[in-house]
């Protein structure tokens, strides 16, 4: 009797709806800016695993589904580059990164 | 083939989607937010050996490389330049209790949906395959049908890594 798990995509389409979930939640529940960031790249993750399992169980060409996580992964890196100065700025400014402290736009 | 080889396969395969969860939770739950960022490392690696399990050993180096090597290790420097860590609650305990409930509510009903509809949904079965994914196969697709996204992203990433130097250029005030 074998398990072969890892030949479903059921498992991995679960997992990324896992991913998603816990970054949701994390957004709604954090905080502080860095802990939304992580929260967000947990969300690319969960895209990046969906692309993935679709790619080696769905389609014809296996290819095209790795070139598309490598753009997620290109996009990712840029997104946290200018996040984080972004946040390095607010620091400056205001001397903390809570997220409650920043509301000098609130109506 | 060894006899019980499946029984270990499948095992490593529990132990990766075990690092898997088991980071996301952590980069989610946890209060210090460096420990945080560990179980966002734990996540990533997790998420490498998945990509192997899916017949890509390329995208998992590049997961490890990108996402552990670089992302994390940015983070944990954006982590030292600030005060990042979870504030005590200043709001009432019930009202504390209740966006908590919410929060999970909503990502409890997203994940059921979700996994709902990647379970029941009716998938096409593949046709033909044509190709093999190999790294040639990836890097012949970069350099002909993919060539203007591939050129794109690398102008995406210059003028991101310029932005976030212009952002975080100015100069600390003198207080």
């Amino acid at each position: 009797m074998t398990l072969h798990l890892y030949d479903r995509p059921g498992v991995y389409l679960v997992l990324a709806a896992f991913l998603l979930a816990a970054g949701i939640y994390g957004l709604i529940r954090r905080r502080t800016l860095i802990g939304m960031l992580i929260s967000g790249e947990l969300i690319f993750s969960a895209a990046a695993l969906n692309f993935m399992a679709l790619n080696r169980f769905m389609t014809p060409d296996p290819t095209v589904g790795q070139i598309f996580v490598l753009f997620i992964m290109g996009l990712a890196a840029a997104e946290i580059a200018i996040t984080l100065s972004i946040i390095i700025a607010v620091y400056r400014n205001y001397r903390s990164i809570h997220s409650k402290e920043l509301s000098e736009l609130n109506g | 083939m060894i006899p019980g080889s499946d029984y270990l396969v499948t095992g490593i395969f529990g132990l990766i989607v075990a690092t898997t969860v088991g980071g996301a939770l952590l980069a989610v739950l946890s209060t210090r937010i460096i420990r945080s960022v560990t179980g966002l490392a734990m996540c990533c690696v997790g998420l490498a050996g998945l990509y192997y399990f899916l017949n890509s050993p390329f995208l998992a180096l590049m997961e490890i490389l990108i996402y552990v090597g670089a992302v994390c290790v940015t983070i944990i420097f954006g982590v030292m330049l600030s005060e990042p860590d979870e504030p005590e609650p200043q709001e009432k305990r019930s009202r504390e209790a209740l966006w908590g409930g919410v929060a999970l509510l909503v990502s409890a009903a997203i994940f059921w949906g979700v996994a709902r509809l990647g379970l029941q949904g009716r998938w096409p079965a593949p046709a033909a395959p044509v190709g093999d994914g190999s790294v040639q196969a990836i890097g012949i697709s970069l350099l002909t049908t993919y060539s203007l996204p591939f050129e794109l992203i690398s102008l995406v990433l210059l003028v991101a890594i310029l932005g976030a130097l212009t952002i975080a250029h100015g100069g600390r005030g003198k207080e």
